[in-house]
Formats: structure tokens, sequence, C-alpha cells
């Protein structure tokens, strides 16, 4: 007997031809972000204007992706443009800082008014993790822009391992605070809007996650990218903070550590405004749009693309580095 | 996205920190787009003519400063009438949110004698000078 098809209400065809649209949208954008500047590989070609605007629609998809794929838009950014555009490392350096650091100043004002970012927890770890930024930011400029490269891809390709195997906890079992953490009364309290309850929350192990930051910070300012993806597994799978909190603190720890770098790629001339200001903007409405687009797009989905294109974009940068593929 | 936990909640410094940040990335970022804009439509003469920038930004910084002249460290100050250096301005001011907000705290943590944390403050505004101060060069 043939089966018939369920007659669908118009809000489920609407649903369904919008999120059609969607992905349609989404996947030619960032086909054309990644294939518009290999087109224009002599580069000197397109009239300088028109960079300005490619770089600005290549971040605005970035923007949107970066979201529900759940890691900064800095993590995307320097990889890919870094492999994909004509623009020279240390200036794509100094614009990621300034991408992930504006994007983690935007949100700031919003998680320390929610508790899910804790400047108690935050001010500790950002203090190691900027200085060793500076020595970063200070030796990736001082190395060959091949080992940088060679480096870059080996960070990005174990940045997809990363997001390929890492685990979450929600809340993480403290039984006690360690003594430091004890000294400094690192901890505090939110209301999951999720489950509607108070979480009060305290963290463990703090001497490894300060050494732990000092490794994050120093990776942050030689490779000018967000350190979200590293930030959030050492505050929530080392020190035992709620996942939530965890991401609030990370964004607050980033924003103490890019300023620190980009100061230092600021004062060595590494910061062209043709390249961070329409990077900055373009980013950041994306990232507007992902937040809205968060119930239609697929998470698991989008994931899986950003880890294909950073896995590309990574073995793009490792043959860049070794001069396979200059 | 939804607030999670009532304002009042939360430590004043904290509220604090949220209100200067709040404010000073809002004026941040309208400086950042108006000086680029004056950038792009050309109403100051820029120190490097943007349509010689495709052959130059492919080239290490070091490079690049040979041979536009452009400043290093503060000496950007001195030549903020050329267009492409204002453009600067927004993003300096960017930078250095995170540092005006953290000098918001000290007096907060100093009535309520919080010592630890009057010296972590101290410790992070001290590596943010330093290295906004330019005497580091690679």
């Amino acid at each position: 007997m043939p089966q018939t098809r369920p007659l669908r209400r118009p809000s489920q065809l609407f649903r369904s031809f919008f999120q059609r649209c969607a992905w349609r949208a989404l996947g030619g954008g960032l086909l054309l972000a990644l294939a518009a500047p290999a087109w224009a590989a002599g580069g000197a070609d397109w009239p300088w204007w028109s960079w300005p605007l490619v770089l600005f629609a290549a971040c605005f998809v970035m923007g949107i992706i970066a979201v529900p794929a759940g890691i900064g838009g800095g993590t995307l950014f320097v990889p890919i443009v870094g492999s994909f555009f004509p623009f020279h490392l240390d200036f794509v350096r100094g614009a990621g800082l300034l991408v992930a650091l504006a994007s983690a100043l935007a949100a700031g004002p919003m998680l320390l008014r929610s508790g899910l970012g804790s400047l108690r927890l935050a001010l500790p770890l950002a203090v190691l993790a900027s200085a060793s930024s500076i020595g970063g930011a200070m030796l990736g400029l001082a190395l060959p822009p091949q080992v940088v490269q060679v480096l870059l891809a080996v960070v990005v390709l174990g940045i997809v391992a990363f997001m390929f195997f890492s685990k979450k906890s929600e809340f993480p079992q403290v039984d006690r605070p360690d003594p430091i953490a004890q000294a400094l009364a690192l901890n505090g309290v939110f209301l999951d809007g999720a489950t509607g309850r108070t979480v009060n929350w305290q963290v463990h192990r703090t001497v490894p996650g300060l050494l732990v930051f000092l490794v994050i910070g120093a990776l942050a300012g030689m490779f000018g990218i967000g350190a979200g993806w590293a930030n959030v597994p050492a505050l929530n799978l080392l020190m035992g903070a709620p996942l939530k909190v965890s991401a609030g603190t990370s964004g607050l720890v980033l924003s103490l550590v890019d300023s620190s770098a980009a100061w230092v790629y600021l004062n060595q001339g590494a910061v062209l405004p043709m390249i961070a200001v329409p990077s900055v903007a373009g980013m950041m409405l994306g990232a507007r749009i992902g937040a809205r687009l968060l119930h239609v797009l697929k998470a698991a989905v989008i994931r899986r693309l950003v880890i294909g294109v950073l896995l590309f974009a990574g073995l793009r940068a490792l043959f860049k580095g070794l001069g396979v593929w200059p | 996205m939804t607030i999670d936990a009532p304002e009042h909640s939360q430590a004043p410094e904290q509220l604090r920190y949220a209100r200067l940040l709040d404010w000073s990335t809002r004026v941040s970022f309208v400086v950042l787009v108006l000086s680029f804009a004056a950038y792009m439509l050309g109403l100051a003469t820029p120190l490097v003519p943007p349509e010689r920038l495709p052959q130059l930004w492919s080239q290490p910084v070091g490079q690049y400063l040979a041979a536009t002249g452009a400043p290093t460290g503060w000496n950007w100050v001195r030549q903020l009438a050329h267009g492409d250096i204002a453009a600067l301005l927004g993003i300096v001011l960017l930078v250095g949110c995170s540092l005006l907000c953290l000098l918001a705290l000290l007096p907060v943590y100093g009535r309520r004698g919080d010592r630890a944390f009057v010296w972590l403050v101290l410790a992070e505004v001290m590596v943010m000078i330093l290295a906004a101060s330019g005497l580091l060069s690679v």
C-alpha cells in the first residue's frame, strides 16, 4: 500500500525553506570567502578598495559560523586569512588579535553582569597569560616567517584534533578548593537559566591552571589567535569551573591577554587599519547574525564544517611554510 | 541572550568593571568606524596611498616600514593628520579599554582591604603599561 506524506503546515514549510536558504547562503558565502582571494592570487590586479570589502564579507561569514561552532572568530581568522589572502602573516596576526579582542570586549559586560564571567577567577590567570603573551608576540615577530607559518600550521592542526576529541563537563565535581584558590576566594554563584537552579562553584588545581595559562598566553601572542579553544577546557576540565562560567571567564581572560599582545603588534607597526577594521566589523556583525541563527543552523554540522575548513587551512599553512604550496 | 542572574547578586567591583567596559567599548567602536570611514572617503591625505597597499602588505612588517616610513611606537600621535594614521585612533582606544577598567578596580579592592587583588590588578596594569610603552622592541 503506497504511503502518503503527511501534510505540512505553512509555518513548517516556511521554516524548511528558510533552513535550505540559510544553508545555501552559508555554503556559498564560505566558498566565496575562501575562493575570492585565490582568484586574485596576483593581488595587484584588484583595485585597492575591493580588498576591505572582500575581507569584510569573508569575516562576516566566519562570524556567522564561529558562534554555532563554539569557537572564537579569532581562531578562524588567522588560519583562513593567513592561508588564503595575500597579506603577510605579521599583519594577519595583528588583525587577528584585534578581531578576538573586539569580540571579547563586546561580550564582556553582559557576562560580568550575569555572573557567567568571573573577574576574580580571570585576574590571577590573566596576569601570567598577559606577560607571556607579550613574550609570544615578540618572539612571533622576530622569528622567520616560514618558521612561524609552520608552527601556526602545527597549532591549527592541534586545534582541529582538540575540537574533534575534547570533552566537556557541565558541572565538574570540586570537593575542596586548593589553598591558593581558597586564599584568593576563587569561587562564585550564578543562576543557571537552563535548569533554574542557583549554582555555587569553586575551583581547584590553581597552580597547574596558572602554568597552562602561561603557555596559552604565549600561543595567543605568537599567533594572534584567540585562545578560547584552550581557555575553556583549562578552566572547565583542569580547574573544575562549570562549563558556562568557563566560557564566560575565558572571554574576560582573552580580553586582557589580547590587549597586552595587541600593544606589541601596534608598536611594531604590524596593525594596518585597512586589514584590521573591516575584519573586526565583519566578524562582529557576522557573530550577531550567527547568534540569531543558532536555532536554525545545526551546530553539529557547522562544527564539522569548521573542522574541515581549519584542517584545510592548517595543511595550506604547513605547505606554505615548507615552500611546497607558496 | 538572557541574563542568567540578577545584577545585584554580583560583586560591586565586577559591576563597576562591566559598566566601564560597556561604555569604553561603545566609544571605541564609534571612533573606530568613524575614523576608518574618514580614511576610506579620503577626507585626510594618507601617509601611505591606499593604492600602494596591495604591493606592500604581502611583505614582512620590517620591509613595509622601510618602504613607507610608517611610524612605530607612539610616533603615530605626531602624524594624526594623515587619514591612515588617524584610523589607528579607534584601534588604540579599543586596545586600551581594559586598562581603564582595571584602574577603576583599585579603589574598590583598596577600601575592602583585599590586598591580594590590589597587587594582582597592579601587576596586570604594569604588564599592560609595559606592553603599551613601546619599550619592548623586536
